[in-house]
């Protein structure tokens, strides 16, 4: 038991626990972003893990043919935005079923990506390694205990991610745009009688949902990496889902709910590299469980309390 | 031709216009004239196609044929843009507020003070303030549309309108849901818009009203105008024979009740509402087979949780309710329909219909399983057709197609097919909330007849209704409600409407007498 607790605070005092926090919580904020800007225009948007695999994958794709991973950056950008695109013609153009739309996606990423990797790259699994985008070196200020080696050394990626949930929060809940993205994700129909157009403002959530996910996913393979390896999303887009509904659609709680997943892969991660448990295999497989459990303690714990916009997931039809 | 016609003292004229849906032509070459700065009545059947010829001034829906003209001016109106423009306003027959917002959010949508990039929320509640100073429209700025009472919710969308500088302004039934206060505080309101230069369009369902404030009516049934005329030249009565086309009766008659058993007790109940506070305070009531027992009481006092607690959609604190002798306080709906307790809820659209439904489907809600309907695997599709056409015709539903969705039918004939489907289901009990709200006068006397028969069969009635008038002509006992508790128990011939409004207010009936 001793050795346990000694572990535990192992890792709490070690810095590189809070800096692993960030960097893992940083795709699940960008992505979860992406899923309260569509769906609080009151289109569900499940394809965030597709999106964020089109986001690494044409990262990597623009890095190594330009040789400039901001290219790349661009270019994953452009792939989830696409993809978004597709998703919103989909389900408000046509009406189709969002979930169904979602989850079509989702296959579609994971086919073009498995297939160009073996296309582009000649094998299929991972991808070379390519040029990432530099980290934000802070100089002297490494040198400082704690703090320093957290924030010396960080990815654009973080900054930017904390700054893309400021920018939506004010965006949704202090413009006029928001507010029309709020109505129109709440009564379309009232929003219509006011003759707000209901189709552009849907049609605005779902494509900037497109771009923030690419963005969390282009993090993942030229935010430190530099390389794209098959499915390498791993779920994260179905988590930053859970944590947009943790949050109860709002950015700012969405970062939140991201950053205690960050936090609980963190943790796991630090906790298993204690040497002082002497973890066998396959316990390691148990505590790669922790964060997934926490999502369903935590979910189960807000059931009645967060609630989705109420029109989210349906299409509106007009006459 | 038209162009030759001087129609600039119109505010509004609709010149043949047609419109037709699947099935239905919803307006048969309507003309409508409404002259600048008087209250116009439109009355009509449910399903006359009232709504529709609203829809299409505003620019909701096209019309397949016919003009409009505004101030003289043919308009062009293809979106409810385009009506805003020509300063037309419209409140809704179901409000279309986004309830999660705010009052002041609800009123600037789609025409937002910014300041900069920025939506000005100070900006916009002071005009909002200036503007309910102005027309006596009273409401906090700040408050959540969910959380106020239809009322309110009603002046906020007055309020929508006025703030896009609307001149003419269309109010789709919009005394259905409120109380009688509520409707006087309304009326007030609505004069001093007139006063101020406004024309509106009024539609209802109760002609006391059309008398009260109108100038003039047009009369519609069956997608056809059937008469135009001055208020002033005009009675309830000869409306009442034009809209139906037949002689209504206002009041049903009826006989003495031949009460049987005492077949529903509540007992000291207690029921708490959303925030948690107390709706219902101990309260306790029994209803008999074979009678009608009212509940009168102004809307918000606790009778949508005392319903809401007998039908099993809430839970109780304390007390007890006993059916056929039978302790169901805990029962679950399904299991208090089993037991015969049918149930005809006060919103139709949340707790009455599905709206996606066709209209055989919701004839059958909460029978699918019968065995009429279901061999326990799959429905009996054609059975189930059979008897909705049945059921169709027995009680008018109009359009009589029974493929029609929920949503696709007028405000009253929704409220036909949940009557119909309680009332075929043959119950023991019903608890009946507002039965007639948003009915014309023709299906009001149909409803008021089916109950009265029910009663006659020896069916127990609870009746709860905020229209005194209903209360008064079909219950046999009339219970008034304040605040979650019972302030009395009269008999209709032995009271008076001064009397249960004044327990309405408050008063206990031993009080009363003593004073008196
Ligand atoms: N979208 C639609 N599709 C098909 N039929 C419709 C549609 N909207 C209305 N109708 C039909 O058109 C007719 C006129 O309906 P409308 O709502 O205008 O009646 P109303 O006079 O407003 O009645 P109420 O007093 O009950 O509100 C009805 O028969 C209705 O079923
Ligand atoms: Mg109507």
């Amino acid at each position: 038991m001793n050795e346990w607790i000694q572990a535990i605070i192992n890792v709490f005092t070690n810095p590189t626990f809070y800096k692993s926090t960030l960097t893992q919580s940083t795709p699940l904020i960008l992505a979860a972003l992406g899923g309260v800007f569509s769906e609080t225009t009151g289109v569900v948007n499940i394809a965030l893990e597709g999106i964020m695999l089109m986001g690494a994958f044409g990262g990597v794709m623009g890095s190594y043919f330009t040789g400039n991973p901001w290219y790349g950056l661009a270019l994953g950008t452009f792939f989830g935005v696409a993809m978004a695109a597709l998703h919103a013609w989909a389900s408000i153009k046509y009406g189709a079923d969002q979930i169904i739309s979602g989850t079509a996606l989702i296959l579609l990423a994971q086919g073009i990506t498995g297939f160009a990797l073996v296309e582009l790259f000649g094998q299929p699994g991972s991808t070379d390694l390519v040029r990432s985008i530099p980290l934000v070196d802070l100089g002297s200020f490494k040198q400082v205990p704690f703090v320093g080696v957290i924030f010396g050394n960080l990815s654009p990626f973080v900054y930017i991610a904390f700054a893309s949930v400021a920018f939506g929060w004010i965006l949704i809940y202090k413009t006029k745009l928001g507010l029309r993205m709020r109505s129109v994700g709440n009564n379309p129909e009232a929003a219509d009688t006011l003759g707000v157009n209901v189709y552009n403002v849907r049609y605005f959530g779902v494509i900037m949902s497109g771009f923030f996910a690419a963005l969390g996913g282009a993090y993942l393979s030229i935010g430190e990496l530099g390389q794209f390896t098959t499915n390498m999303t791993n779920g994260r887009g179905f988590i930053a889902l859970a944590a947009m509904i943790i949050g109860n659609w709002n950015p700012v709680g969405a970062m939140s709910a991201s950053l205690l997943f960050g936090g609980a892969t963190a943790f796991n991660n630090q906790l298993q590299s204690q040497s002082v448990l002497n973890l066998s295999t396959n316990t390691q497989y148990i505590f790669g469980m922790i964060p997934y459990i926490i999502t369903l303690i935590v979910v189960g714990g807000l059931i009645g309390k967060s609630r989705a916009p109420s029109a989210d997931g349906v299409p509106y039809i007009k006459e | 031709m038209d162009k030759n016609v001087d129609y600039s003292k119109y505010a509004v004229v609709m010149k043949g216009i047609t419109k037709r849906f699947p099935g239905v032509l919803a307006n048969d070459r309507v003309d409508l004239f409404v002259k600048k700065g008087e209250i116009h009545a439109i009355v009509g059947e449910n399903g006359a196609g009232k709504t529709t010829l609203m829809s299409q001034l505003y620019g909701l829906i096209k019309p397949d044929d016919g003009k409009i003209y505004i101030n003289g001016v043919e308009a062009q109106i293809n979106d409810p843009n385009d009506a805003i423009s020509a300063k037309i306003g419209m409140v809704h027959q179901h409000f279309m507020l986004v309830d999660r917002l705010s009052v002041v959010e609800n009123i600037v949508l789609g025409q937002e003070p910014v300041r900069g990039p920025f939506f000005a929320l100070n900006r916009a509640r002071k005009e909002i303030k200036d503007l309910s100073k102005k027309f006596g429209l009273i409401v906090d700025p700040d408050s959540i549309i969910e959380d106020m009472p239809v009322g309110m919710q009603q002046r906020v969308e007055i309020i929508k309108v006025l703030y896009r500088g609307a001149e003419i302004l269309v109010l789709d039934e919009p005394t259905a849901v409120l109380t009688p206060q509520e409707t006087n505080e309304l009326f007030e309101v609505l004069k001093s818009l007139k006063s101020q230069g406004k024309t509106i369009i009024f539609i209802t369902h109760k002609l006391n009203e059309v008398m009260a404030i109108t100038e003039s009516v047009t009369v519609m049934r069956l997608g056809k105008v059937t008469g135009v005329v001055k208020t002033s030249q005009t009675s309830s009565k000869e409306l009442a024979n034009m809209m139906v086309g037949r002689e209504v009766l206002l009041t049903v008659e009826k006989n003495s009740a031949h009460p049987g058993d005492e077949i529903l007790q509540v007992k000291d109940l207690v029921v708490k509402e959303n925030r948690g506070i107390e709706a219902v305070r101990g309260l306790s009531l029994n209803v008999r087979s074979g009678e009608i027992v009212g509940i009168a009481g102004v809307a918000g006092n606790g009778q949508t949780e005392l319903t809401e607690a007998m039908t099993g959609l809430r839970k109780v604190e304390s007390g007890k309710i006993i059916f056929k002798g039978q302790d169901i306080t805990g029962f679950s709906p399904k299991k208090r329909r089993e037991m015969g307790m049918g149930h005809i809820p006060e919103d139709r659209l949340k707790h009455g219909l599905i709206k996606t439904f066709p209209i055989y489907y919701n004839f059958i809600l909460g029978e699918h399983d019968d065995p009429k309907f279901s061999d326990g695997v799959f429905l009996k599709i054609e059975d189930i057709r059979k008897f909705s056409e049945n059921l169709v015709k027995r009680f008018d539903v109009r359009p009589p197609k029974i493929d029609l969705l929920g949503m696709n039918l007028s405000g009253g004939n929704q409220q036909k097919v949940i009557v119909a489907r309680e009332i075929a289901f043959d119950p023991a009990l019903m608890i009946v909330s507002q039965p007639t709200r948003g009915l014309d006068v023709g299906a009001i006397e149909f409803i008021h007849k089916t109950l009265i028969s029910m009663r006659d069969k020896g069916i127990g009635i609870l009746l709860i209704s905020m229209e005194l008038e209903e209360i008064f002509s079909l219950s046999d006992r009339i219970l008034t409600i304040y605040e979650g508790q019972i302030m009395g128990e009269v008999r209709p011939e032995n009271t008076t409407t001064e009397e249960v409004g004044l327990m309405m207010a408050g008063h206990r009936l031993e009080d009363l007498h003593q004073e008196a």
